[in-house]
């Protein structure tokens, strides 16, 4: 007891003070922009669920989209290490996560490019129509599938109207990513790069890719968050959702087409 | 009515085992085509990601819905009391089981993870037709199940108008399932509606029935067993009626696809030029499947046998080529996912898609149906399912 008076009323040295106070302001310092960042990025811990306050999304501005363009196609491919289908053996069963479309109007001939793929219904048909439960939309609506339950039945493939999806027909080689499984036999679909946006990156590889070719056709974010950059666009551009008389409640909005 | 002697085939025969072994052959190569395919993957298959069920598919869905139809004669028998088609029930439903067992054979076979069988057993999604087709298919075995037990062992004979019933309305549900996989899908135009649904009951009448017809006609013939033209001939007629209903369905279907703007596309494709795909629509769904039959089994010549039988053959050739057509070729025309413009890209947006069945999934579909002949085969040795004899005196005491 008396020790303890003797070490509560002993006046801390000066240097001792000063060492504390740039520790701590060390340690602040360097743990604030990390929690900044968490917030900014909703980054969040693996043992938390994913939450449906939150809405991915993406918009792509047909109008700015690079004609001959292939950037966003290179960067999904090295980000998720599928092999490109230039490079592939099989073209035909090649998977594309996503895809360059060209589109012409026969009468006036105006061209558009946008790049294709998974759209991430609210309503996907690929969900319903899944047997064993393996397609599935994510609480913040991102649509995956499960590599530990798909069956390779294609059923989802049948239901796409989008042709997002693609089949793995042959072994896979090591260009594989360890934080995106893959394998043969099972179907998969762009994932609007989960493993970035749970790590709090907030954004994707096509985006990335877009932005840093300078045609910024793409943006990622939060479609539930009113104050999202890619909210206020959308509430200024004019979109459209492709095959909007399906009502499925599309995660990509396209403007321009 | 007249009691009637049911006699197991003897099957010691020399051609009863060289039938045998030639089925177990087909069993045997269908195995090697399915283990190539899964150790390479799909990639050694003329499947891609444009048309994603090949013709695994198109046996599969044929044996599945020939299945069905197999069990009419029996649901005849014990449903609406046909005193006539009694002896002819046990057969009935014995290939109804073999059929359906083939078909979803070829079906697990012909996924991608085959070896994942039991997660499709374990994990269900109930907003999914193909969970609904799981619980279908099984139930099919259960009802089929118990109403050929109900038929064999005089024990339980009493329920089996009941188990008969039951079994009727879950096939008619069954193949309801069936078309529905197709029925339920809203991204391809010429799938979306509820036609499909009745339109593959009908079918499954006509390619069950010929299916039946002509395992009837080959084991009376080669057991030596008098088979009476008092049953070919009600059967035969029977047979016409349910080949001009699939006739009817499919006219309307088309008539109606084609009065929407929106259908010419696909339907100028099915009907005028989609290649391969309107040839076998056109010879092989419609002259094939349904007019040659009907000009067969509606004249003279559908009163001798051979051409019954002849009938009876082409009426499956023309079901296969209606399958091909439904499957590939609603998968062939591109997705219309942009109204009015021409698409372009590397994944074959906008392009009409090839597809060019490799040998294994040949094999892998002809081992679906050696299995269900195997079955049946095996099926006429060990149990009592034919009579001893159908000559027309026989047949015409059960009516009296």
């Amino acid at each position: 007891m008396s020790e303890d008076k003797s070490i509560e009323n002993t006046p801390s040295s000066p240097e001792r003070r000063r060492f504390v106070g740039l520790a701590a302001s060390a340690a602040g310092l360097s743990l604030a922009p990390g929690i900044m960042l968490m917030e900014v990025a909703h980054g969040r811990p693996e043992e938390q669920a994913a939450s449906s306050a939150v809405r991915w999304g993406m918009l792509v501005d047909a109008t700015k989209c690079g004609t001959g363009c292939n950037d966003c196609v290179s960067a999904c491919s090295t980000e998720n290490g599928w092999t490109p289908v230039a490079e592939s053996q099989h073209k035909n069963q090649a998977p594309q996560w996503i895809r360059k479309l060209e589109l012409q109007d026969p009468l006036t001939q105006f061209e558009t490019n946008l790049p294709m793929m998974c759209q991430h219904c609210a309503d996907a048909p690929c969900v319903d129509v899944c047997p064993t439960g393996a397609s599935f939309k994510r609480a913040d609506g991102i649509v995956l599938v499960n590599r530990h339950t798909c069956i390779g039945c294609r059923y989802c493939m049948m239901a796409c109207p989008y042709k997002a999806r693609s089949l793995v027909h042959e072994p896979l080689n090591d260009t594989q990513k360890a934080d995106v499984p893959r394998g043969m036999g099972c179907v998969e679909s762009c994932t609007l790069c989960v493993q970035k946006i749970d790590r709090g990156d907030g954004t994707t590889a096509c985006v990335e890719a877009c932005t840093a070719s300078g045609h910024n056709a793409l943006l990622f974010g939060d479609m539930n968050d009113p104050e999202s950059e890619i909210s206020k666009r959308l509430r200024e551009l004019p979109t459209k959702q492709v095959r909007a008389d399906l009502n499925l409640n599309l995660g990509v909005r396209y403007h321009g087409i | 009515m007249a009691s009637i002697t049911f006699r197991e085939v003897e099957g010691s025969s020399l051609k009863y085992w060289l039938l045998f072994g030639g089925l177990g052959l087909f069993v045997l190569f269908g195995a090697l085509a399915w283990n190539y395919m899964h150790h390479h993957g799909h990639v050694v298959t003329g499947m891609d990601n444009q048309i994603v069920w090949g013709l695994p598919h198109v046996f599969a869905v044929f044996l599945i819905v020939a299945a069905s139809g197999a069990l009419n004669v029996a649901s005849i028998a014990s449903v609406f009391n046909q005193k006539m088609y009694k002896p002819l029930a046990p057969l009935s439903a014995v290939l109804a089981l073999a059929l359906m067992l083939g078909g979803l054979l070829v079906l697990v076979l012909d996924l991608g993870r085959s070896d994942r069988l039991i997660v499709a057993m374990t994990h269900f999604n109930f907003k999914s037709m193909f969970t609904w087709n799981v619980f279908l298919y099984s139930g099919f075995f259960g009802l089929v199940g118990i109403y050929l037990w109900t038929m064999l062992d005089r024990s339980v004979a009493p329920y089996s108008k009941a188990a008969g019933t039951a079994a009727f309305i879950w096939r008619l549900i069954l193949t309801t399932g069936t078309g529905s996989l197709f029925g339920f899908l809203i991204a391809r135009e010429l799938y979306g509606t509820s036609m499909l649904a009745p339109m593959f009951i009908i079918m499954s009448f006509a390619y069950g029935l010929a299916v039946y017809l002509m395992v009837l006609a080959a084991a009376y013939a080669w057991t030596g067993r008098a088979l009476g033209d008092a049953v070919m001939l009600r059967l035969k007629g029977l047979l016409a009626v349910f080949v001009a209903a699939v006739l009817y369905f499919t006219v309307v279907y088309h008539l109606t696809s084609l009065y929407f703007a929106k259908m010419e596309g696909v339907e100028a494709f099915i009907l005028r030029d989609g290649g391969i795909i309107t040839t076998l629509f056109w010879v092989g769904q419609i002259i094939i499947g349904c007019v040659l039959p009907l000009l067969i089994l509606l004249t003279a010549l559908g009163k001798q046998r051979t051409w019954i039988m002849v009938a009876c053959a082409l009426i499956i050739l023309g079901g296969m080529a209606q399958m091909y057509v439904t499957i590939i070729g609603a998968q062939a025309f591109p997705l219309d996912m942009f109204p009015g413009l021409i698409e372009k890209s590397s994944f074959a947006d906008g392009q009409v898609h090839s597809y060019a069945p490799s040998v294994p999934e040949f094999f892998l579909g002809l081992g679906g149906v050696a299995i269900a002949l195997l079955a049946t085969t095996f099926g006429v040795k060990v149990l009592r399912l034919l009579p001893a004899t159908l000559d027309d005196a026989t047949v015409a005491k059960l009516e009296h």
